[in-house]
């Protein structure tokens, strides 16, 4: 494990953020543009993800283990979230026969 | 640090794949392969039980959740209709304003220190555990609340009313 730790060593903790923000906006980009509901929420996954992995380098950058408690929480909020989107899902595909938002576009006004 | 480098670019790579794969069950495999990367990349953070609980729970429980929703939601029959080229241009270049934005902004703060662990067991089991049944005692109660209100309003919701369906 200590091998493990040498490498990062040198990686400077602006690397972390900026490949954190590119995840980010990768998982923006998708909400953006699937119309296939299941997929927009893997992207909203993508992006706690990303800012999971943030929070983390944070944490051992400044040697708090606040930061990783904090990870876990939003861990748990991921698990709570997902089963009652999942949820939601399967009841908009009951009452519509498709997953594709441009269904609901009577929400709209 | 070159493995660093080399996750990095793999989960960029699996990111984009989970965007822009056609099939839905490609995209779910995809989306399994990038927390993978995240796994790694806790494990080169010494992040231990972030790293076996990513495991666990997001490529465990959660992807497969995603994928037994896509299994009783028979999507394979229709491909799913993609929005029109403009909607997309659109959507690229929004979200590359937002990454540029972001960069930018990290520019302006010019800090390049590398990482260094300080204590080398920060993030293992025994350390976090005195942490969380410590300080964070009382939210950690009150998120097993949230997860059991998580679980009755999915049950509730996934339930078929039987007064408007029969």
């Amino acid at each position: 494990m200590n091998s493990f730790f040498e490498t990062v060593k040198t990686v400077p903790l602006n690397h972390y953020v900026i490949l954190s923000a590119i995840i980010f906006s990768i998982g923006v980009i998708g909400v953006l543009l699937r119309r296939n509901a299941i997929i927009i929420f893997m992207s909203v996954e993508l992006m706690l993800n990303a800012v999971n992995l943030l929070l983390t380098a944070f944490s051992v950058y400044h040697g708090d283990p606040n930061g990783q408690v904090f990870v876990f929480f939003i861990m748990a909020l991921a698990a709570a979230e997902v089963a009652v989107g999942l949820a939601i899902i399967v009841m908009i595909y009951r009452n519509t026969n498709s997953v594709d938002i441009n269904v609901l576009n009577r929400l709209k006004w | 640090m070159s493995i660093f480098y080399f996750v990095a670019f793999l989960s960029i790579l699996f990111a984009v794949l989970v965007v822009s794969a056609k099939n839905p069950v490609h995209s779910i495999l995809y989306l399994v392969l990038t927390f993978f990367t995240f796994t790694i990349q806790y494990v080169m953070l010494n992040a231990e039980f972030l790293a076996v609980v990513n495991f666990i729970v997001y490529m465990g429980a959660i992807l497969v959740l995603f994928l037994y929703t896509l299994m009783l939601i028979n999507l394979n029959k229709e491909a799913e209709p993609m929005k029109t080229n403009l909607v997309k241009i659109a959507a690229v270049l929004g979200g590359g304003c937002l990454l540029v934005v972001m960069v930018g902004a990290l520019k302006a703060l010019t800090k390049t220190d590398p990482i260094v662990l300080k204590n080398p067991d920060l993030g293992l089991v025994k350390n976090l555990g005195k942490v969380l049944f410590g300080e964070f005692l009382l939210p950690f109660e009150v998120s097993s609340l949230l997860l059991l209100s998580a679980m009755v309003g999915a049950v509730l919701l996934a339930t078929r009313d039987k007064k408007t369906t029969a």
